[in-house]
């Protein structure tokens, strides 16, 4: 049978991303100079690092067809809990209490949207509010900086800064093992098959047996589980852990990578890699105007029509 | 002879992968009721929808009152006097009836302004013209899909209409609401507004039709006066078979010994049931007869743990059952077939495979993996046991027909090896070749022990299929027929009379 308009829409929606970042760096290979040196990889991958692990977070979380914008203030949340318990505590100690805290408060946020059926924008919208509330109390209105932290302040900074040989940038763990550990979540297990189902028909799943609150409470505490991690790494890789500012707008850049990547806001199905090539887009926008001395606000704009577009390409067809 | 209508010549529309109409003609008189008949993926669907502008067409012309047109949006048709009736309802629950029924084209007073005055006035002489009593203020969602259902076709009547297209109007309807229909329907006909009926009851067709026109796999069969054809040889112009047997498949009543797995006793929920005791034996196949809201899938939720009882209990092999989710009947070995396969049934856009196997998966891992060589297995078994027509296993079951969507779900249980398997309407929905398929299937199931539930509003299936038949009113057991004296004369008099005549009878 030969191919119909609507097999070369499905092959457009299927391949939009990649082609779109495909686009980019043959864009900058030509026009930006020094695009492809190392410092410039490297800063590639230092700043993608919190849209990545929030973004692996929000990508579960968006095929549950909830959404969980609290991600940000998670990080702020953890980053300043880990560096304001460290230096009596030590760092391991510190930052298992901080993750151990996050992936609570998310099983929480996961029950009352799974099991109170609670609207997740709302639950989380409020989330966001307190969390970031509670992050600035605990920092006492003042940003921690690391090198005021003696030992332990050395030990977490580098967290942020180490270079593995001397050349890779140390973010590069978490984000190959976030990615891969969601991708083989959501494509290999039993709990990412069910995940997927419960996104697509709550009843339908529930009535085939899967327990929607236990799937929902497992898939908001990994979110918060990778938001804790998020923010810790980033307060390393600045040295500041700022309750103000630590984290603030990720979750809108892990929702843009997600929605990039070919997720449906409406759930049902987790584009994992989709969302890795939609974090990488945002990047290259970022990093094409930096590098090219175009104002950051333009940045955003165009940011914003991609996202529009991505929407608009991945919209679903007259059923 | 009075003149055509619509006239479709050569119609063609494909999608991806599939060609669902291979142009196909249809002709609809002034004033007649015109049945569309075929199995599910005959093309009746997508025929109304291409008629109403909801796909386009690929080929072909579609003649309208004397002029071609090729509507592009509902609103389109709706202004040319195409109106439709859809198997799901497209109104809006939340809103009042009043507002429903002029959904879009709200009569303005001065200013723009809405004129809900003349709205209410207008809707109350509309549903009263058509028997229906109800509180035009009051939110649609809040009255039964009966009323909605009237409320939709009251909607369409309003839009001075010349066509009314109605696809499976009375599949949520009972006996009394059909016959409140009908006569809608033949108020129509008086008034030279023209219907197309689209139905899978043929006692129905039978009854209200005028004309008919069967197609199959999209293709155009014929067309046919209501007179020169019997049931017999209209499910065999449908099914492409010549004969269909329609006899009863069971013999002789030999549960009497068997164990009981299931035992309900003195079930109560709010008024919709009201002390029901049910016993299910191993291998038995049970019919739950009764109309609409006599409590039949109420009772079936109950045990399969999607609600709980005020009050009774419920025995698995005589012990104290203690459901109080649908995960915890799948661990004892139920599985449950719903009602409204669509939306509590499918999970749409997932495969058939993750459709088939969703349930089974906790018992298909190793180390939370899911084995996905012995799920490909299964799900092969199964395509090729129940005949599953479906291009891969990859493909998303929404793009699926009802009959095969039903048998996936039917595979979904059956892979589980179940003890008891309740079915909710099992072939509502679904074309005469499935249907006779799974109902092979029940007693290919109840053969190999397994028991089965079987709710249905078609007397007749379930004389075809039960062994024992409760028949349900007023969300109490009026009464029980088993085996020989399963009659379909004994069961409406026993829904009528209520219990007076049979008593409680345990099995």
């Amino acid at each position: 049978m030969g191919k119909t308009k609507q097999d070369t829409l499905q092959l457009v929606q299927k391949y939009s991303a990649v082609t779109l970042l495909v686009l980019f760096v043959l864009l900058n290979s030509l026009f930006t100079p020094n695009f492809f040196r190392l410092g410039n990889l490297n800063n590639i991958i230092t700043q993608i690092c919190p849209t990545i692990l929030c973004g692996m977070g929000m990508t579960l979380v968006i095929s549950t067809g909830g959404i969980d914008i609290a991600v940000g203030s998670m990080m702020a949340l953890s980053g300043v809990l880990t560096a304001s318990l460290m230096t009596d505590m030590g760092l391991l100690p510190s930052l298992f209490i901080a993750v151990a805290a996050a992936v609570l408060i998310g099983c929480v946020t996961g029950f009352m949207v799974g099991g109170l059926r609670l609207q997740a924008m709302v639950i989380t919208l409020g989330l966001q509010l307190t969390l970031r509330g509670v992050a600035q109390v605990l920092c006492g209105g003042r940003d921690i900086y690391f090198n005021k932290l003696g030992d332990v302040g050395k030990q977490l900074a580098l967290w942020g800064t180490y270079k593995l040989g001397g050349v890779i940038p140390v973010q590069i763990i978490p984000i190959v093992l976030a990615v891969a550990a969601v991708w083989v979540l959501a494509e290999k297990t039993v709990l990412g098959h069910q995940i997927q189902a419960v996104g697509d028909s709550l009843r339908s799943s529930t009535l085939a047996g899967i327990h929607a609150a236990g799937t929902l409470m497992f898939v908001y505490g990994l979110s918060a589980f990778l938001a804790a991690f998020a923010g810790v790494f980033q307060a390393a890789k600045v040295s500041v852990a700022a309750g103000s500012s630590l984290g603030q707008l990720a979750e809108l850049d892990a929702i843009a990578a997600v929605v990039i990547g070919g997720t449906p806001m409406s759930g049902g199905k987790a584009h994992v890699v989709g969302t890795v090539i939609g974090a990488l887009i945002m990047q290259m926008i970022t990093l094409t105007c930096v590098m090219n001395n175009i104002p950051d606000q333009y940045a955003q704009v165009f940011k914003a029509v991609i996202i529009v577009f991505a929407v608009f390409i991945q919209r679903e067809q007259a059923k | 002879m009075a003149k055509d209508l619509l006239e479709i010549e050569g119609l063609e529309k494909t999608f991806p992968g599939v060609r669902a109409l291979k142009g196909v003609k249809l002709n609809v008189r002034k004033g007649e009721v015109h049945a569309l008949m075929g199995e599910n993926g005959a093309g009746k669907s997508t025929l109304i929808k291409v008629l109403t502008g909801i796909y386009q067409k690929s080929g072909g012309t579609i003649r309208f009152d004397g002029e071609e047109i090729n509507a592009r949006t509902p609103i389109e048709a709706n202004e040319k006097g195409i109106s439709t009736i859809y198997q799901e309802l497209n109104l809006v629950p939340y809103q009042t009836v009043y507002e429903n029924l002029f959904l879009g084209r709200e009569p303005r007073g001065k200013f723009g302004s809405i004129d809900r005055k003349a709205m209410i006035a207008e809707t109350d002489k509309i549903l009263k013209d058509l028997g229906i009593e109800v509180d035009v203020t009051a939110p649609l969602g809040r009255y039964p899909t009966a009323i909605q259902q009237m409320v939709a076709i009251a909607r369409a009547v309003s839009i001075n209409a010349k066509l009314v297209i109605m696809d499976e109007p009375t599949s949520s309807l009972d006996k009394a609401e059909v016959q409140v229909l009908f006569r809608i329907i033949r108020q129509l006909k008086e008034k030279d507004i023209s219907v197309i009926f689209i139905s899978h009851k043929l006692d129905e067709i039978f009854e209200i039709c005028d004309r008919l026109t069967v197609f199959k796999d999209g293709e155009y069969v014929g067309e046919y006066d209501i007179d020169e054809l019997d049931q017999f040889r209209l499910i065999s112009l449908m099914v492409g078979k010549d004969t269909v047997t329609l006899e009863r498949k069971k013999e002789g009543y030999g549960f009497a010994d068997a164990q009981p797995i299931v035992n309900m006793k003195n079930i109560r929920q709010g008024m919709r049931l009201n002390g029901v005791d049910l016993e299910i034996r191993q291998g038995e196949v049970v019919g739950l007869a009764g109309l609409l809201g006599s409590g039949r899938t109420e009772l079936a939720q109950v045990l399969f743990g999607t609600s709980m009882p005020d009050e009774g209990e419920v025995f698995w092999w005589g012990e104290p059952a203690h459901i109080h989710s649908p995960s915890d009947a799948i661990k004892k070995g139920m599985g449950f077939c719903t009602e409204d396969r669509k939306v509590e049934g499918i999970i749409p856009h997932l495969s058939v495979k993750e459709n088939m196997t969703i349930a089974l998966l906790p018992k298909l891992q190793s180390f939370g993996f899911v084995k996905t060589k012995e799920q490909d297995e299964i799900v092969k078994t199964y395509i090729d046991r129940l005949k599953i027509k479906t291009p891969s296993p990859e493909q998303a079951i929404c793009n699926l027909s009802g009959g095969n969507q039903q048998k996936v779900l039917l595979a979904r249980w059956m892979c589980m090896n179940p003890k008891l398997i309740i079915l909710d309407e099992p072939t509502r929905g679904i074309d005469v070749g499935a249907k006779a398929e799974i109902e092979e299937l029940i007693q290919e199931l109840s053969k190999s022990g397994i028991s089965i539930l079987m709710i249905s509003s078609e007397i007749a299936e379930l004389q075809r299929n039960c062994d024992r038949i409760v028949v349900m009113r007023d969300g109490k057991a009026a009464g029980q027929l088993i085996d020989k004296d399963i009659d379909q004369d004994k069961i409406m008099e026993t829904i009528a009379k209520g219990s007076e005549s049979e008593g409680r009878v345990h099995g």
